[in-house]
């Protein structure tokens, strides 16, 4: 039985931010993705928050992880909405088609 | 009552320019109308007692430069000189103004007219008061902008622009000739007051002196470009695209004169410089013949009357030539008079007959329009120097003047009663052309006028009727050089300049009224026909400079095209264009490759600052 210390937290919390950032670019197709990636963004800072906090004996890192699942939440509902009147507006939501930044 | 006499044209002028929207058409033409005709009755004050009293008076208004050496008042000098010019510019101006409400009643910009025109009256106004040679320029200048201003009124003519343009370059000519020769007048002498400077000038230099004759030389420049004469005269023909009454005052009674006016004003230098003064003459005689001969080909009755413009202040230049000033400053009064009237008559005369300006389409106006053929007539007749009429006596005067002069006195003498020939053939042909015989083309229903453009047009008849009666007191200005004595010519030389206009009204009339001669028969050899275009070209001159300045230059510019420096902000701007092309393609719209970017960037700031 290996001692789970806070180098395995870490890494997992690098592991899941990298596959946060790597969905972000490597979709293609469904705006629906970038923003689930977004959240594993968020989460993976959420451990490491966590688990500094248990290791460090200082409450507060936790707390703060309270709020920014409350913020990812918000920040999730307003990216669906703006992802609604999006498709309402030009009838798709795949990512290939928006380019209208495009210079 | 001078500083009135001055600043109520500009006012009027500021205020019609700036408030005439608000004012509406009908008050900016009485504010301009009322405000220059009290300048005019002030001004006829003025003369009054400038006459009666020898009153003389230098109104200082304000300090303009004072810096070292250089000091320079605006101010306003009455004395018998520029009393004369004042009657005659405000006079003129005023009857202009009035004429102008009735001639522009169907022009949408009556406001800006009016407001030009009275800006001009006091520009014109500065020129003459001034007493320095500053002050002056800035009148001088002041016209110049005018006179492009109002030719290029109807803007929406793109020859109208072209023509003013004309105008204000060939002018620009004269202009700069003359401001190098204020800046060496200024260098050697020190100072700019027109009084002292002549005083300097007479102290210092010696007759014929080197500097006398070069700044002689280029005021004289500057004289030749305002007033039209050789060489730089093509613009005055061009300047016709203007409504007919700016033609009337500006290009006929006013501007046009300045040069003479200046001339006068410096005698004492030009006396410094004895061959400038004979070149004065001999410019004034040489364009009096060629303007001529124009004018007898000519068919437009605005263009007729420009050359014989040209021809009359060729008179005058002729006059200060030969040091007759005050010959020459009458002949600019009464021709101020009578070809401001043939103007504004031919302006009447355009307007009936809806905007014809070609005269051998008009004719047998006489029964239809009787006030434009009672003017065209003692206009025309004061124009050839009809006995007793107000051209008769400055003409007459202007004549005597260069035969007792020594010299080429003769010859000048014998070119100008040619002249006066010429006068009479010309005038009296656009007269019976156009108000006799049949009509060939346009025939006006009625008259235009109305009291608006009437009453100057009779106010204007009779002072060029009576004007040789009025006597100008400038002889106490220019006592300095001229000595004025009764002219003893025997009758026979007398008679002879009464009957060489005379006969050219006959020849006129032989022509065109009873047709004894046919100028078709006239015209019938090919060198007839070859002088007539030369002739109607007006000497080729236009031809001429074109070729000379105007293609090379166009030339030059276009080699010139890609010279350094352009090369150099072109340079600039392709740069910018490149790095503009290669930008745009990051801009590919993904938002993933926005977020890649972002990373890559965040990683490459990441490392650098743990590496270092």
């Amino acid at each position: 039985m290996i001692n789970i210390g806070l180098g395995h937290y870490l890494t997992l919390a690098a592991i899941i931010f990298t596959i946060g950032i790597v969905g972000l670019f490597l979709n293609r197709k469904n705006i629906i993705v970038i923003l689930m990636s977004i959240e594993l963004i968020l989460l993976a800072v959420n451990i490491n928050l966590v688990s500094f906090s248990i290791f460090l004996n200082d409450i507060s890192g936790q707390i703060f992880t309270l709020f920014i699942l409350t913020v990812a939440a918000a920040e999730a509902a307003i990216g669906l909405a703006i992802i609604v009147v999006y498709y309402r507006n030009s009838s798709t939501i795949n990512v290939e088609k928006i380019d209208s930044l495009k210079g | 009552m001078e500083l009135a006499l001055i600043f109520l044209p500009l006012l009027a002028s500021i205020t019609s320019g700036f408030f005439g929207k608000y004012l509406g058409d009908r008050n900016s033409e009485i504010v301009t109308s009322l405000f220059v005709s009290i300048s005019a009755l002030l001004s006829i004050i003025l003369f009054y007692q400038v006459i009666v009293n020898g009153y003389e008076n230098n109104v200082v208004v304000a300090t303009w430069i004072n810096s070292g050496t250089l000091d320079v008042n605006w101010s306003i000098k009455v004395d018998a000189l520029s009393s004369v010019m004042l009657v005659v510019v405000t006079l003129v101006s005023a009857l202009v103004h009035i004429y102008s409400i009735g001639y522009m009643s169907h022009d949408p910009h009556k406001p800006r007219f009016m407001a030009y025109l009275s800006l001009f009256t006091f520009s014109m106004l500065t020129l003459v008061t001034s007493d320095n040679f500053l002050q002056l320029f800035f009148g001088w200048e002041g016209v110049g902008l005018c006179s492009y201003l109002l030719i290029g009124f109807w803007y929406t003519n793109p020859a109208n622009g072209y023509a003013a343009r004309k105008a204000f370059i060939v002018t620009r000519v004269g202009d700069t000739s003359m401001a190098i020769g204020l800046f060496l007048l200024f260098a050697q002498l020190g100072t700019l007051n027109i009084q002292d400077l002549m005083h300097a000038a007479e102290a210092e230099w010696v007759v014929g002196s080197g500097l006398a004759v070069a700044a002689a030389l280029l005021l004289l420049g500057g004289a030749v470009g305002k007033s039209a004469q050789l060489p730089l005269q093509t613009w005055l023909p061009d300047a016709m695209a203007g409504p007919t009454p700016i033609s009337a005052l500006i290009h006929a009674a006013t501007m046009v004169t300045a040069g003479v006016y200046l001339i006068a004003r410096t005698h004492i230098l030009f006396e410094l410089a004895p061959t400038v003064q004979l070149l004065v003459a001999w410019i004034g005689l040489i364009t009096v013949i060629m303007a001529g001969f124009i004018a007898l080909t000519q068919s437009d009755i605005k263009r007729i009357l420009a050359f014989s413009t040209m021809s009359q202040i060729g008179y005058m230049f002729l006059a200060l030539g030969v040091g007759a000033y005050s010959a020459g400053i009458f002949h600019l009064m009464t021709h101020a008079f009578f070809k401001a009237l043939l103007f504004l008559a031919s302006g009447t005369v355009i307007l009936s007959v809806h905007h014809e300006q070609n005269i051998f389409k008009m004719g047998g106006l006489r029964k239809k329009l009787p006030v434009s053929f009672a003017s065209f007539l003692i206009g025309s007749l004061a124009l050839t120097a009809f006995p007793f009429t107000s051209g008769y006596f400055s003409k007459d005067e202007i004549l005597l003047a260069a035969l007792e002069m020594d010299g080429p006195g003769t010859l000048l003498w014998l070119g100008g009663v040619f002249g006066a020939l010429l006068t009479g053939i010309y005038t009296f042909r656009l007269f019976f052309i156009v108000f006799f015989g049949e009509n060939k083309g346009h025939a006006p229903e009625k008259e235009v006028g109305g009291m608006h453009m009437n009453g100057p047009l009779i106010l204007l008849m009779i002072l060029s009727l009576v004007g040789g009666f009025i006597a100008i007191p400038v002889e106490s200005v220019f006592s300095h050089g001229e000595v004025h004595e009764e002219h003893h010519v025997s009758t026979l030389i007398h008679g002879f300049m009464i009957a060489v206009p005379l006969i050219g009204i006959a020849i006129s009339y032989l022509f065109f009224y009873a047709k004894v001669f046919s100028v078709e028969k006239l015209m019938a050899s090919s060198f007839a026909k070859t002088l007539h275009r030369f002739w109607f070209s007006g000497w080729g001159m236009d031809w001429l400079y074109d070729r000379l300045f105007v293609f090379p230059f166009i030339w030059l510019s276009k080699i010139n095209k890609a010279d350094l420096v352009d090369s150099f902000y072109a340079f600039v701007v392709e740069l910018s264009r490149a790095a503009n092309g290669m930008i745009v393609k990051t801009q590919t719209g993904y938002l993933r490759w926005y977020a890649l970017s972002i990373a890559a960037g965040l990683v490459v700031l990441i490392s650098v600052g743990v590496l270092l």
